[in-house]
């Protein structure tokens, strides 16, 4: 295998490996978004949380690694039920717009509380996982680690999903909101349950990606609009187009990015998402109704 | 069983539904006829909680429904089959019917109940991992009624099941209606294929411009020019 091919071959992994992390981003957004109708734009700020969460039980408090995580995982679950009760859900009759401008208040919100309370500095886990090399090409464990979890997550959510009622009806009220009482199902506790599983894989993320990136108060910034259009790629409330869509971007900025640098990968995805909203605006998997 | 005293409701400032009153005694069918915006859905809707009413009273065994939670009233053994059905069309059948079979009180029969729905719709059995919204409208309607007996109701809301289909496949809705009406479970049916639907039920009501007109057994509004009369306005 000459030079050139074995780094294409390594920037797909990598294509890979960001690919399951930006899918695992995508369906928490995803589900808020098909079960209750709201986008929550500030959904990189609760990552954020999460990851300032893992920072200080890790780093400063000495925790175990793994209580840590689960500790990350339950509170972000409550925020995203808090986020639901206190802003959500008085104003589900509301115009959608003022429930985007609601949720990007909070964005804001959230910034600038971890501004005060935790500074601008980026602060990290200071936990240096090894690079392991493969037939000559470089992974990184901790991102392999990120792939797989994210993995697992996705499945277990999958599986959630299609084994249990509760999963059914979640799948359900996506599909026709207003029949729901007539099936017996009392839809305030359907959207409960959602926000809490949206708000706990925001806490998974979290517990992924601080093994990767600096937490300041800013870094939603750097997942919140990625993951936006990765879900309006893959029609907004579509489990499985946001799946594609995630590894469809992913690898465009991985083997993109391979070409020049890593910055220019972004522009090509960026590019890219435009040019799609030109020629299928409903996005790639879109449903004929 | 089920009693509607001066019920009046409707959506927003528009009133569809004017003092209506009726009754459904335990184990008939009762069909409420009338012509296109009589109000017909408006009056299921009322009854199984997707409005309330803005006066009046809706009754179960004398338990009032105006004041049950919607999603309570399954549990009361209310099941309503939608206007134009309403399956959830990307989900497989079964995951429609074990929605049908939601209600804590069913979750426990949900094979007993997906037996006697098998049975009754075979069709159904075979398509059981097919996407509700792929089938044709005839199996559609199976698996909206089939739904709706999952949570082994004792009332059978049935708005306008023969609608968009085509004659072959009304006959087989009626004589299904009749098959569930043996099983011993009351329904109340709303309809638009007037003569067909007298034939399967023991009375009427006439539901025109949001009041009742007429009432009676099936075989009386059959044979007095009631119905054409307002059908036709004269």
């Amino acid at each position: 295998m000459n030079v050139f091919d074995i780094y294409l071959l390594e920037a797909l992994i990598n294509g890979v490996l960001l690919g399951g992390v930006l899918a695992l981003l995508s369906l928490g957004l995803n589900l808020i978004f098909g079960v209750i109708d709201v986008v929550w734009i500030c959904y990189a700020e609760l990552i954020m949380l999460g990851m300032y969460g893992m920072y200080f039980l890790y780093t400063v408090y000495h925790a175990p690694i793994w209580v840590a995580g689960v500790v990350c995982i339950v509170s972000v679950a409550v925020l995203g039920v808090l986020l639901h009760i206190l802003v959500i859900a008085p104003l589900l009759g509301a115009a959608p717009i003022n429930q985007l401008l609601a949720t990007g208040g909070v964005l804001f919100f959230l910034q600038s509380a971890a501004t005060v309370l935790f500074g601008i500095e980026f602060k990290n886990l200071g936990l240096r996982l090894p690079v392991l090399k493969v037939a000559g090409m470089f992974v990184s464990y901790s991102r392999l680690l990120a792939f797989v979890a994210a993995l697992i997550g996705m499945v277990l959510v999958y599986l959630w999903l299609t084994r249990t009622y509760t999963g059914t009806a979640i799948r359900a009220i996506a599909q026709d909101r207003q029949i729901m009482p007539l099936m017996g199902v009392d839809s305030r506790r359907i959207y409960i349950v959602t926000s809490a599983l949206g708000g706990g894989l925001a806490g998974l993320a979290a517990c992924l990606l601080v093994l990767q990136y600096d937490v300041h108060p800013f870094v939603g910034l750097t997942f919140g609009p990625i993951t936006f259009l990765i879900c309006v790629l893959g029609s907004l409330g579509n489990f499985v187009g946001g799946f594609v869509a995630a590894f469809v971007f992913a690898e465009i900025i991985s083997v993109g990015g391979l070409y020049l640098d890593l910055e220019w990968g972004y522009v090509f995805a960026f590019a890219f998402f435009i040019v799609m909203m030109f020629v299928r605006p409903e996005g790639l998997m879109a449903r004929r109704s | 069983m089920l009693e509607l005293r001066s019920v009046c409701a409707g959506y927003g400032s528009f009133q569809a539904l004017f003092d209506v009153s009726l009754d459904v005694k335990a184990g008939e069918a009762v069909a409420v006829i009338g012509p296109n915006g009589a109000g017909k859905t408006t009056l299921m809707r009322a009854i199984s909680g997707l409005i309330r009413p803005k006066s009046g009273s809706i009754r179960l065994e004398g338990r009032d429904l105006a004041t049950t939670p919607s999603h309570r009233i399954v549990e009361l053994g209310i099941a309503h089959v939608p206007e134009s059905r309403r399956l959830f069309p990307r989900m497989t059948v079964e995951d429609n019917l074990r929605m049908g079979g939601f209600v804590p009180s069913a979750r426990s029969k949900f094979r007993q109940q997906l037996d006697t729905v098998y049975e009754l719709f075979p069709r159904l059995r075979e398509r059981q991992r097919q996407l509700a919204g792929s089938m044709s409208g005839g199996e559609q309607q199976m698996c909206a009624i089939g739904r709706a007996l999952m949570s082994a109701p004792r009332l059978l809301l049935l708005d306008e099941p023969s609608a968009g289909l085509a004659p072959v496949l009304v006959e087989q809705v009626f004589d299904l209606v009749k098959r569930i009406r043996a099983g011993g479970l009351t329904v109340l049916i709303v309809e638009q294929n007037v003569q067909q639907v007298l034939h399967v039920v023991d009375r009427a009501y006439l539901l025109k411009a949001g009041s009742i007109r007429a009432g009676g057994s099936a075989a009386e509004l059959l044979a007095t020019d009631t119905i054409r009369e307002a059908y036709l306005g004269v």
